[in-house]
């Protein structure tokens, strides 16, 4: 008998042996009991059964067959999972920088217009030597720093900048190094056609040719960030272009004349603005020194080059004395025929207020204001008295910070505990500092009939402008004021900026500069004001130096007339003919029709 | 050509060998060769080598495979069983001479004379293994079977532990536990242990935190790279992905030139990205295929030896396909695990067919006389 009969019969039997006690028990099988019951199970238990086995090599197949579904299910879904190139294609599409509107001036020329350029970047995934990459990618581009481009492709994600709006040989040369792993993808940038010119009104983008500052802020904060944001992939042609109020070739003449100024006074710092009283649109601003746009970001942010009409604030000095004089004969409590009583000094406390140019006698009103009285111009502020005086003032928009479309702005400084003393020096000017578009503003809602019209840098009608501007002063004394800003061009301290054929009226200003908490009699801050023409109020033009010196040919005189007054001047004849005003040969007969009814009027 | 009635070894052999799987382990070869020719280049001009280095020597290990599978399908299952002893002799023996003179690789000591010892211990030990619960599976068997079958595991895992290689040791400890599993472990053990402790160990990990990151840690450390394991497994993902139904055509990869072992443990993912994902299903299929087909002959095999043995190889086989897919397709944690015949590796093809002829040796078709026939004198009267 062969081993595999035993065997075979083993496996058969095995059932049967299994029963055999139970049948030998049979007669009584209640008598069962539980240790032989638990012999029967641990006999069991420590026993394998072949007789088993085929059905449990079915069972193992059965699952064999459930994983291989399990995997090929796994194979399927991944089948229907999107290929990876579309996620990639979404992560670089928003990288890639987006397309902006143009922004044009006035007159449709270009100011700020995006250009397509390539920019290189890499899937670190995919890069199979990231030293080699790296080598052969800092060899072609120089300028990119290896570490951190190393640190780069050596991040987990799917996609890494490796250089932003490369020029054509750059490309070429990165495409020729063939490296797996590394694109290139078209991207808008940014570009400035005219550099400097409006710099500080265009405002900046960053890398992602999102806007960080002035108008390009603007415009992003207005719902392009938004629309971007959204995943609206917007080109540049389907943006209606932003138009501003700015006028480039204005602009071009104004920051000319401001910075060969610079040149000729040594100074510090200018900048100087075009407003267009009745509308409130910014015609022309310059700020210097100022930085090409289309440089780095970085020269933008040095703090020598802010926007010193908007962000920075300066003591006005006597600019302020206009809006002094309005109030106080908006207020009735002077006419142009009072007279001030500005002889010797004024005395407050230990405090002391003198006249730069003292004539130590009784004053008529527009005597103070063409000689510019600091005595006369405080003693009607305490006419007035000091609540009305500010009240007045944050009417004019002089205690709040000033909104304009640029989101760069800077609030006003001035003293939080305000007394007779402080309105006697706000009266001209010191104790009080603004930003010098704010003081402008005021100043054109005295020329202009007495509108309060904030300044902006879009597009503005008189009638939108008029819409909803309030009413700070009478018509009467705004057309008292014009005479005034005439006079003194006449024979005041304007005369430097009375541009013939123009009508120009004009106030001088000029503050010492605060330093190290006293005023320097040497360090001055000054500023010029004009209004062409005085009869019909158009533009108002605003000059600012710091720290102008004086020079052999102004008999070494530093102050506003000398410098700041002269070049408005300057700008008036040049920007004239450019802003459509035709010189005028004949000067109107009656330019101020109220005031002749004083009996005063002006002389021709 | 070959005849029925004259019984010539080779006829014999012909008509009693099982033409599926062996047609199915066919093909698979050759499948294995035209992966290889697409995931092996890269790697070879990676390593400095001639492009065609791994296609060449993979070419030269299957036709090796091959001559030794068919040779080893013409034994006896009584051979089978001593060729078997004999080679896991050998292999244990050298398993313990790389552990103490082998030259550490990647962090383990597996190779000695440049070979991988435990490959062939795998074989052998599925061999002895199913002999060992067949014979304790007789009632009146001369050798105590089952307790053999209890020290052979501990025997043959505790060196691979100490390589370290845990892989192979799941693998085996896998295949040995489904062993005793098939041969009528009383379902106590199973649902009582096998479910308690299971069960234990799942509680442990998933509520205990320092289980859990032990376990994590010992996977990890095991495996060599923690991170660098993570960016593999992740690329080989992509590559599938990147394929798609179709693939991107053979030789258009592009992740397979970033993939560290493709040619390896990731071939399965270069096959998806240059043939698709249906060709990775269709190479699935296949082996699925030769799983069933193996399982299904052990299941009608008469001799409960064969069966074991055959249910075992095959077991073997279909968990390392598994393991290596589930892998590729991020179904579980990496593990050094090869494709058995598309994979490239010397030691592991010639392992592969070195199990895979003593499986078509065992599934061949034998008169229920024919079995054990040298042990038994008396046969032609019982028969």
């Amino acid at each position: 008998m062969s081993s595999q009969a035993i065997h075979d019969d083993s496996t058969a039997a095995a059932p049967d042996v299994a029963r055999v006690p139970s049948q030998i028990g049979e007669p009584a099988p209640r008598r069962r009991s539980l240790p032989r019951l638990l012999g029967a199970f641990l006999r069991d238990v420590f026993r394998t059964r072949l007789d088993k086995s085929r059905a449990r090599i079915r069972v193992v197949a059965f699952g064999f067959a459930a994983i291989y579904c399990v995997v090929g299910g796994r194979l399927i879904q991944l089948g229907m999972r999107p290929d990876t190139p579309d996620t990639f294609k979404h992560v670089a599409a928003e990288a890639a920088a987006a397309a902006r509107p143009d922004i044009i001036d006035r007159n449709g020329e270009i100011l700020a217009t995006d250009i397509r350029v390539m920019s290189i970047f890499a899937e670190p995934k995919r890069i199979i030597d990231k030293d080699e990459a790296v080598e052969l990618l800092t060899a072609v581009l120089p300028d990119v720093n290896a570490r951190e481009l190393r640190d780069r492709l050596s991040s987990r994600k799917g996609f890494a900048w490796v250089k932003r709006g490369v020029t054509p040989k750059e490309q070429e040369e990165v495409f020729r190094l063939g490296l797996p792993g590394v694109g290139f993808l078209p991207e808008d940038k940014r570009v400035y056609p005219n550099g400097p010119i409006a710099a500080h009104v265009l405002g900046l983008t960053n890398v992602d040719n999102a806007g960080i500052a002035g108008i390009e802020k603007y415009i992003d904060d207005q719902g392009l960030g938004a629309l971007h944001g959204a995943g609206f992939n917007l080109s540049a042609a389907d943006m209606k272009p932003v138009r501003l109020s700015l006028d480039l070739k204005v602009t071009y003449a104004l920051r000319d004349e401001l910075l060969q100024g610079i040149a000729k006074y040594k100074a510090n710092a200018a900048a100087g603005a075009i407003l267009d009283v009745n509308t409130g649109e910014v015609i022309a601003l310059a700020s210097l020194p100022d930085y090409d746009p289309n440089t780095a970001a970085a020269e933008a942010l040095d703090k020598d080059h802010i926007n010193r009409l908007t962000v920075g604030v300066y003591e006005m000095g006597s600019t302020f004395k206009a809006i002094s004089l309005a109030m106080a004969l908006d207020s009735n409590k002077v006419t142009l025929n009072s007279r001030i009583d500005a002889r010797g000094t004024l005395r407050y406390g230990r405090f002391t207020i003198h006249d730069y140019e003292a004539k130590s006698r009784v004053l008529t009103v527009p005597e103070v204001f063409t000689f510019s009285s600091n005595i006369g111009a405080a003693r009607m502020a305490l006419m007035v008295g000091v609540e009305a005086h500010k009240a007045f003032l944050r009417k004019m928009g002089q205690l709040d910070r000033m909104r304009t479309e640029l989101p760069e702005s800077a609030e006003p400084l001035y003293p939080r505990n305000w007394g007779e003393l402080n309105t006697m020096t706000i009266a001209f000017g010191h104790g009080i500092a603004v930003a010098p578009l704010q003081a402008a503003m005021a100043v054109g809602a005295l020329m202009n009939g007495g509108l309060m019209i904030n300044p902006t840098f879009l597009p503005r009608t008189a009638e939108e402008a008029r819409a909803n501007a309030p009413r700070v002063i009478r018509a009467e004394t705004s057309e008292e004021m014009r005479y005034l800003m005439r006079l003194n061009a006449e024979k005041g301290t304007a005369q430097k900026a009375n541009i013939p054929g123009y009508f120009v009226g004009g106030k001088t200003g000029t503050a010492e500069k605060v330093m190290f908490g006293h005023y320097q009699r040497h360090k001055l801050f000054t500023t010029f004001m004009a209004i062409v023409p005085a009869d019909k109020p158009r533009y108002l033009f605003l000059t600012t130096y710091d720290e102008p010196k004086g020079l052999p040919e102004t008999g070494g005189f530093a102050t506003a007339a000398w410098n700041s007054g002269v070049v408005t001047g300057k700008i008036i004849e040049r920007v004239g003919p450019l802003l459509g005003m035709a010189p005028r040969i004949d000067l109107p007969e009656q330019p101020f029709p109220l005031v002749a009814k004083l009996g005063i009027g002006i002389t021709r | 050509m070959v005849s029925r009635t004259h019984r010539s070894p080779f006829a014999d052999w012909w008509w009693t060998v099982d033409r599926w799987l062996l047609g199915g382990l066919g093909v698979l070869m050759v499948v294995g060769v035209v992966l290889t020719m697409a995931a092996s280049p890269p790697v070879a001009e990676r390593l400095g080598l001639s492009t065609f280095h791994f296609v060449h020597r993979q070419v030269l290990f299957l036709g090796l495979s091959a001559v030794l599978l068919i040779v080893t399908s013409f034994l006896s299952p009584r051979h089978v069983r001593r060729a078997a002893l004999l080679a896991f002799l050998i292999g244990m023996a050298l398993v313990a001479a790389g552990l103490l003179f082998g030259q550490e690789v990647k962090g383990s000591r597996r190779w000695i004379l440049g070979i991988q010892p435990s490959e062939f211990v795998k074989p052998c030990f599925v061999v002895l293994a199913a002999w060992a619960f067949a014979e304790g599976g007789r009632r009146r068997g001369e050798v105590p079977g089952n307790v053999l079958a209890l020290l052979l595991l501990p025997a043959t895992i505790v060196p691979l532990i100490l390589q370290p290689d845990f892989g192979q040791t799941m693998l085996i400890s896998l295949v040995w536990a489904t062993l005793f599993f098939m041969a009528g472990l009383h379902w106590f053990w199973v649902a009582g242990i096998g479910g308690v402790g299971a069960v234990g160990a799942l509680l442990a990990y998933e509520l205990v935190p320092h289980v859990r990151a032990r376990i994590l840690q010992f996977i990890d450390s095991v495996n060599g790279t923690g991170t660098g394991d993570r960016f593999q497994v992740d690329t080989a993902l992509d590559s599938i992905v990147a394929g798609g139904w179709f693939g991107k055509g053979p030789g258009e990869g592009t992740l397979k030139r970033v993939l560290p072992d493709a040619h390896t443990d990731f071939t399965f993912a270069v096959t998806g990205e240059e043939f698709g994902i249906l060709a990775c299903i269709g190479v699935m299929l296949l082996f699925g295929f030769i799983v069933l087909r193996g399982l299904l002959l052990s299941a009608r095999n008469e001799d409960p030896f064969c069966r074991f043995t055959a249910a075992g190889l095959v077991m073997l086989f279909g968990l390392q396909s598994l393991i290596n897919m589930a892998v590729n397709l991020q179904l579980m944690p990496a593990k050094g695990m090869t494709l058995p015949f598309i994979s490239y590796g010397g030691s592991s093809v010639i392992s592969l067919a070195l199990g895979m002829g003593f499986l078509v040796a065992v599934t061949r078709k034998r008169p229920r006389a024919a079995l054990d026939a040298p042990l038994a004198p008396a046969q032609a009267a019982s028969a």
